[in-house]
């Protein structure tokens, strides 16, 4: 994720990251007879489909301004 | 080699498969340098995930994982991808640089340092695992925790969607007074 430049990569790696907590979360509550551990996952799941919803968002309308899609390049708040 | 007991090779072949297809499709994603076969390779990830939970006895979230990740937000992905069609990607800066060479050092210092604690800590408590009751993953019991001891989680989950909806109806429209470069007359 700190490699490629591209936003989207970065999203894409981002749930990566999201499913790997949601997999610690479940393989625990299986391990311990608990359900919180899947309702947790089916919560971090939610939020991960928010924030995607949100990414894309963004990635959309910078492409509308013509800007570079390049995560070096967009790192001021400006425009 | 959660559920992996003495005899179960059909189990444990099947956890096989499914780890090394997780890990391969996960390494996958950040290899290629199409953007499209990096969703690809995603949905293989999820894919691979819900046949792990699903050998967990968590029959619902694996269900769900297909529903929503694979179903909803990766299709939205590939819809974003198709949309930016060529600007997807960023072209390739040249060789690695010392951020990456540290990136990389320090991704592998902490999967190191997981695996290590998490053998010390646990000594050998980690093969047995709790009995469970055949309710257990099941639909019902997901409801019946939401909506009794996890009510609070069922109810800021809901706000949480429903601010993501909105956020992403703005950031959608089309802003009339401000100029972008083909509503320029």
């Amino acid at each position: 994720m700190l490699i490629r430049r591209s936003p989207l990569i970065v999203l894409l790696s981002l749930e990566i990251m999201l499913n790997g907590a949601n997999l610690a979360l479940i393989a625990f509550s299986r391990h311990y007879g608990q359900g919180d551990g899947q309702i947790f996952a089916l919560a971090v799941m939610a939020v991960a489909a928010s924030e995607v919803v949100v990414g894309l968002g963004l990635i959309v309308a910078i492409a509308r301004r013509r800007l570079d899609l390049d995560v070096d390049k967009l790192s001021t708040l400006r425009g | 080699m959660i559920v992996a007991s003495a005899a179960n090779v059909l189990v444990w072949m099947v956890w096989v498969v499914a780890a090394f297809a997780c890990l391969g499709t996960g390494i996958a994603v950040v290899s290629f340098s199409n953007p499209f076969y990096s969703a690809l390779s995603l949905i293989g990830n999820l894919a691979s995930l819900a046949v792990m939970y699903l050998l967990l006895s968590a029959e619902f979230v694996a269900a769900a994982q297909v529903l929503v990740y694979a179903g909803a937000v990766m299709v939205m992905f590939l819809f974003v991808i198709a949309y930016l069609g060529g600007r997807a990607d960023a072209p390739w800066h040249g060789g690695p640089s010392w951020q990456t060479v540290g990136a990389v050092a320090a991704a592998a210092a902490l999967f190191v340092e997981v695996v290590v604690v998490i053998g010390l800590k646990t000594g050998g408590r980690l093969s047995s695992s709790a009995d469970i009751e055949s309710s257990f993953g099941r639909p019902y019991e997901i409801g019946r925790l939401f909506l009794t001891d996890q009510l609070l989680t069922f109810e800021i989950t809901s706000i949480v969607l429903l601010v993501a909806a909105v956020g992403g109806v703005i950031l959608g429209s089309h802003s009339r007074d401000t100029p972008i470069a083909e509503t320029e007359q």
